[in-house]
């Protein structure tokens, strides 16, 4: 059996499987459909929050922009694992207590006022969709490969998939479809790193490997790496090379992002009780955490190997890898599939007859070019985002195995495009229609306007996935920036502090969310249209800031704005400030009542 | 306890207590929190480059793994610590 065929196996079971249990658990009603009906066991709901989160960032590009960088790329890896613990302790057990649906119907009770209301729906809707144009440019990877197309048309057959997936079930569908999800794209990101664990260290834990010596010598791995890329050109592995405020911003970033992202959140309004909503957020993180501690191991180590594929003789003495080699030996088979997509690419520049594959922006690498008779990094090409899903060939894995990997990565960012889009729809239909709009709109017409809504952000992701702003997991940053700016600081102030009032949560909400959204435009293009930017992230409008770690100065602004407009103006009414008492004590909530 | 014979004034007084507590629970865990991340992981990591783990130093291990391992136990203590506060100021749901 060819690769192609075991991958459409596994994929197209995965699949089946999937849509059979949103059939068994299809939902009825408006309430079904947003959360639930609040039947979630607490270690069930951690595990679907994890897929839900785990998206095509996790999963498909976090551990390639890991490899390639090294130590600097942490921030993704703290980053999205501390933000649940602002989430369990600032938010979660708050927001069940208050008993409703939406993060946007918090904050329009809490700041007792439709505009804010609206303002929330609004900055909901722009970090989920840039959330999505991420999610897609993964989709597109992982299509482009298993149907062995070019990028594009995986990118436009995956959203057709990911629509149709995501109007079949509501959350409660979603729910018990992303438990199988979970299962599947954990399975499908260890199995290859435990292979590659044992064959690099002979540890089957990746976590501890990373820290262990290279099989059979005495020398740790991370030195053996560190060695080899220095060798190339390349900044040392585990060394510190990024400006230090932008990497603390970074990281602060994506912890506050995660802990304002609407489609997570959701999820704790969804579990029977206050006390079950702060272990939610511990089991979510426990099965994340499986990922992420995974994750640099897979990094560290595809990165090995891709050097000593390019140089199979012990480096640069032993002479580049030869054309005819990629050619002809089957373990090179991966780099003509990759090729297709046209993710991968490389050019014998000099006509030796090899592909030297280095860094040919470093001085050292010149001067011994010059010497050697090259021209130039003959690698040409090396997309971010393939790493994981390449990992499981180019270590020369099973064949099942990578049919695998490839039900993984799509069960990652179907999962995650799911949930969004059903934030995105369940936002404009209850928010914007049912709770400012039209009121009277029948269950029918609300279930009708979601659909539109998902359809229409979808066209949009898409579209704008087709020239993304960045690799899929920097895109992703980017949504968790907006987040971070505008929706975490309201929640946080909504209780936590009693003194803001309505107009100090509408000004702060729109000032972190303007700032950010411009600073983001000035140097991704304005709507992420390309070149349409005025600077670029290598040299960032605000000294060493770049756009994807302007979250946390946007999340500053929004804090600053607020308590000052508060300050001015007229103070919260008693009855909110009761509001805010009663969501701080868990007592009572059993009874809470959501009024639908 | 929060029964029929204590009257509100003693109830909001109580409650009051419950939510400071809460929040000194969650500034010690944020304190923690920043400590393995920004400060072991990033900013502090100059200082324990001395203590080597496999092939390198301790920050790096905080900023790719012990940070997420801390984080863990920062969730669940707060879980566990916060069902006994909300029994002994009598808040619980039941």
């Amino acid at each position: 059996m060819d690769q192609f065929t075991i991958n459409l196996l596994f994929v197209g079971a995965s699949f089946a499987v999937y849509i059979g249990i949103a059939i068994w658990a299809r939902a009825g009603s408006t309430s079904e459909f947003y959360a639930a009906g609040r039947g979630v066991h607490p270690v069930t709901n951690g595990m679907a929050t994890a897929a839900d989160w785990m998206s095509a960032a996790s999963f498909i590009s976090m551990a390639g922009l890991i490899a390639f960088t090294g130590y600097d790329n942490s921030s993704f890896l703290m980053g999205w694992t501390g933000g649940y613990v602002l989430l369990a302790l600032l938010l979660a057990p708050y927001l069940r207590k208050f008993g409703k649906f939406t993060v946007s119907e918090f904050i329009g009770d809490r700041f007792y006022s439709p505009t804010a209301r609206i303002v929330a729906v609004i900055c909901l809707i722009v970090a989920s969709v840039t959330y999505v144009i991420g999610q897609m440019t993964g989709v597109g990877v992982a299509f482009g490969r298993f149907l062995e197309v070019s990028n594009t048309t995986g990118l436009l057959i995956g959203a057709c998939v990911v629509f149709a997936y995501a109007v079949f079930g509501g959350m409660k569908g979603v729910t018990y479809t992303q438990v199988a999800q979970y299962c599947v794209l954990i399975t499908a990101y260890t199995i290859p790193a435990i292979f590659i664990s044992l064959q690099l260290t002979g540890n089957p834990i990746p976590a501890l490997g990373l820290f262990g010596d290279a099989a059979g010598t005495t020398e740790p791995l991370l030195t053996k790496l560190d060695a080899i890329v220095s060798e190339l050109g390349f900044a040392e592995y585990t060394a510190h090379h990024s400006d230090t405020l932008n990497m603390v911003l970074f990281t602060l970033s994506l912890m506050i992002g995660t802990a304002g992202l609407p489609h997570v959140i959701m999820r704790f309004f969804t579990v029977p009780k206050v006390s079950d909503a702060r272990w939610s957020a511990g089991w979510a993180l426990v099965f994340i955490a499986l990922l992420y501690l995974t994750a640099p191991a897979v990094g560290a180590m595809a990165r090995l190997n891709i050097t000593d594929m390019m140089w199979p003789n012990g480096g640069i003495d032993g002479g580049a890898v030869k054309v005819e080699q990629i050619d002809n030996d089957a373990r090179y088979d991966w780099m003509a599939t990759w090729q297709k997509t046209g993710l991968l690419d490389w050019e014998d520049k000099n006509g030796d007859g090899k592909i030297q594959y280095y860094n040919d922006k470093s001085e050292k690498m010149q001067e011994l070019a010059a010497e050697k008779g090259w021209v130039g990094n003959e690698l040409t090409k090396f997309n971010r985002d393939i790493l994981v899903l390449a990992n499981p060939e180019i270590a020369n894995l099973p064949g099942w195995v990578i049919g695998l990997v490839a039900a993984g990565g799509l069960a990652a960012a179907l999962s995650t495009a799911a949930g969004l889009l059903l934030a995105i729809s369940s936002a404009v239909s209850h928010d914007l229609i049912k709770g400012s709009i039209n009121p009277a709109i029948s269950e029918k017409g609300e279930l009708l306007a979601a659909r539109i809504a998902m359809a229409v952000a979808i066209v949009v992701a898409t579209y704008l996935g087709l020239n993304p702003p960045g690799f899929a997991a920097q895109t992703v940053a980017l949504a968790f920036g907006l987040a971070a700016a505008s929706i975490f600081p309201a929640l946080m102030m909504g209780i936590f502090s009693k003194k803001i009032n309505n107009v100090g949560a509408v000004a702060g909400m729109l000032a972190g969310l303007i700032v950010t959204l411009v600073y983001i435009f000035l140097h991704k293009g304005w709507l992420f249209i390309p070149d349409t930017n005025s600077f670029t992230d290598a040299d960032p409008l605000l000294g060493p800031i770049k756009s994807t770690s302007f979250g946390a100065v946007g999340a500053a602004v929004n804090f600053g704005v607020a308590y000052l407009v508060a300050g001015m103006t007229k103070e919260t009414p008693q009855e909110i400030k009761d509001l805010v008492e009663s969501v701080r004590i868990p007592r009572g909530a059993a009874a809470a009542t959501a009024d639908h | 306890m929060a029964d029929q014979t204590t009257n509100s004034a003693q109830v909001a007084e109580a409650d009051k207590g419950y939510w400071q507590a809460n929040v000194r629970i969650i500034l010690v865990s944020l304190v923690i929190w920043a400590l393995v991340s920004f400060g072991f992981g990033i900013l502090l990591r100059p200082m324990l480059s001395g203590i080597s783990v496999g092939g390198t130093d301790l920050g790096f291990w905080f900023a790719q793994q012990g940070s997420i391992l801390v984080f863990l136990g920062l969730i669940f203590f707060y879980a566990w610590r916060m069902n006994k506060l909300d029994a002994e100021y009598g808040v619980d749901e039941e």
